[in-house]
């Protein structure tokens, strides 16, 4: 197997902007979010040869990629839209990095958006968003997308004796980071007891272990390790990716507690030539607190049903040793349904540049990033630097 | 407005036509004696394509719940009970909790099957607490 490490690298990076953007639709955020990341990395959009999306939820298009790439009359050799939920970001990603090593494109987009605050009615998001569901074997008995995440929780609390509470302090340590990040869409400070008082979705996740429904977008440009020093930015490389995926109906999940974050770690560690002790910042997918909880253990900053504890005593939050979700997550920052994840993305960019201001962490060489999509279903994982070796 | 309705397909016609008799049926490999859910063209233990169907128990065990209290949709009535069942047989299946204050629910606890009208000509396999383990 051909490996990827620092073959490649991203050289261009933005959001648009996120939370309510009740101004434009999904397709028109997602052309808005690829001319910023264009500006970025310096380039001309006649420059792009490969493009790849996900199809929005709010502004569907059949042929999403090919749709965008019309729009903005660009004319690639390589097109196309994927989907895999929250896991689609990081699962392209890797596809691209292999595009480029292959010679299938040499200046690749990244982008994606959708309107699930101003696009969708309320009742439209929650049941679009809980369609992942068997449509045979689970929908029909009313399973939201909080209540399957719910199912997982209460299986590692029964297993483990994980706590509301445990996954509450997640949740608080998302916004302390989003409290630096003026583009969040929530800043104002919360507590555990905020949490835990706040109303119960689906026990045990109350409203503020759940995320936001926001609108957003965001795009990152990738191009070959070689050309990535013509930049004007320092380009962030590529170390490691791998992926796994165990199922996608979560009544069908081999497990309920540990999931293929294991495996898409091990091979992303092992690319690498690194591990959980070399990171300086996570960005775990959020979607629901207990997410978190369970991509810590299985990408192995703790022993497995050790999640609540290692969050109490090691800490996540900007004055953590780990710093979890910078930008303050999809719990914090924006939740616009599957683009969720290239917020994690543009962020560990911009935390690697050293420029993310007053969230820089410190010394911030390598990072991790990790997303799931379904329901605990595809995972990838990927960790990059600023060092292509 | 209605609760979701499953699409009844000619393989999983048998499950469906089993709850309308109040048989929770699964389906069975001649080959290697596997029982499983949900029905497929194939076992997915020994990839044999010789399948039957065989009545099970009903009888389970709650691997995991929720109390849904915001509804997916008009048709559903919060709160309600979302679990998954653990049957005797082996296979794990979604499915609702009913007849029983959501406080009395735990991990673990022992569970049988009834069935619920769907619709006029539908009735899927519900769950009630049983006193056993
Ligand atoms: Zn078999």
């Amino acid at each position: 197997m051909i490996s990827l490490r620092g073959k490649v690298a991203l050289v261009g990076a933005a959001d648009s902007r996120v939370g309510i953007v009740p101004d434009l639709d999904a397709n028109e955020l997602c052309a808005d979010a690829i001319l910023l990341s264009l500006a970025d990395a310096g380039i001309d959009k006649d420059q792009v040869d490969g493009l790849i999306t996900c199809n929005s939820m709010s502004k569907p298009m059949l042929y999403h990629a090919e749709a965008m790439a019309e729009y903005l009359q660009i004319f690639p050799r390589y097109c196309f839209a994927a989907g895999a939920g929250g896991g689609t970001t990081f699962s392209i990603l890797h596809h691209a990095a292999s595009a480029i090593v292959t010679g299938m494109a040499d200046i690749i987009v990244i982008a994606m958006a959708d309107c699930l605050s101003s696009g969708l009615s309320r009742e439209q998001s929650l049941l679009v968003q809980s369609s992942t569901g068997h449509p045979q074997f689970e929908q029909p008995y009313g399973p939201t997308v909080p209540a399957y995440y719910a199912l997982i929780a209460h299986a590692h609390m029964a297993k483990f004796g994980t706590l509301p509470e445990h996954f509450a302090e997640i949740a608080v340590a998302c916004r302390a980071h989003a409290i630096q990040n003026k583009t969040a869409q929530m800043r104002d400070p919360i507590t555990v007891e905020d949490v835990l008082n706040s109303r119960m979705i689906a026990d045990p996740l109350h409203l503020l272990d759940c995320s936001l429904v926001s609108d957003g977008g965001a795009a990152i440009v990738m191009t070959s390790a070689e050309r990535a020093v013509d930049f004007p930015h320092p380009p962030i490389y590529l170390l490691g990716v791998g992926e796994g995926h165990s199922h996608e109906h979560i009544s069908q999940a081999k497990s309920l507690t540990t999931s293929a974050a294991r495996e898409s770690s091990k091979q992303a560690y092992a690319m690498a030539g690194l591990g959980p002790k070399d990171m300086q910042f996570a960005q775990l997918y959020d979607c629901f607190t207990p997410t978190v909880l369970l991509e810590l253990e299985d990408l192995g900053f703790c022993k497995k049903g050790e999640g609540g504890p290692f969050i109490s005593s090691v800490g996540i939050g900007p004055d953590g040793s780990l710093p979890v979700n910078t930008h303050g997550g999809l719990l914090s920052h924006c939740h616009p349904g599957n683009p969720g994840s290239m917020f994690a993305l543009t962020e560990s960019i911009w935390q690697l540049r050293h420029s993310a201001g007053k969230r820089q962490v410190s010394n911030a060489n390598v990072g991790l990033l990790h997303a799931q999509g379904g329901i605990m279903s595809s995972h990838t994982t990927l960790i990059l630097g600023r060092d292509a070796s | 407005m209605n609760r979701i309705q499953p699409q009844v397909s000619g393989l999983s016609s048998e499950f469906f036509d089993g709850c309308n008799e109040g048989v929770l049926r699964l389906q069975h490999c001649k080959s290697c004696k596997a029982i499983q859910f949900y029905p497929r063209v194939f076992c997915k233990v020994c990839s044999g394509r010789n399948l039957d169907w065989v009545n099970a128990s009903g009888k389970g065990n709650v691997a995991s719940f929720t109390v849904v209290r915001k509804a997916l949709t008009e048709g559903y009535k919060a709160p309600y009970i979302v679990a998954l069942i653990d049957l005797k047989e082996g296979p794990r299946m979604m499915s609702n909790i009913v007849n029983c204050e959501p406080e009395l629910v735990t991990v673990g606890v022992g569970v049988r099957v009834v069935f619920s009208a769907w619709s006029d000509t539908l009735s899927l396999p519900v769950f009630e607490l049983s006193n056993e383990k």
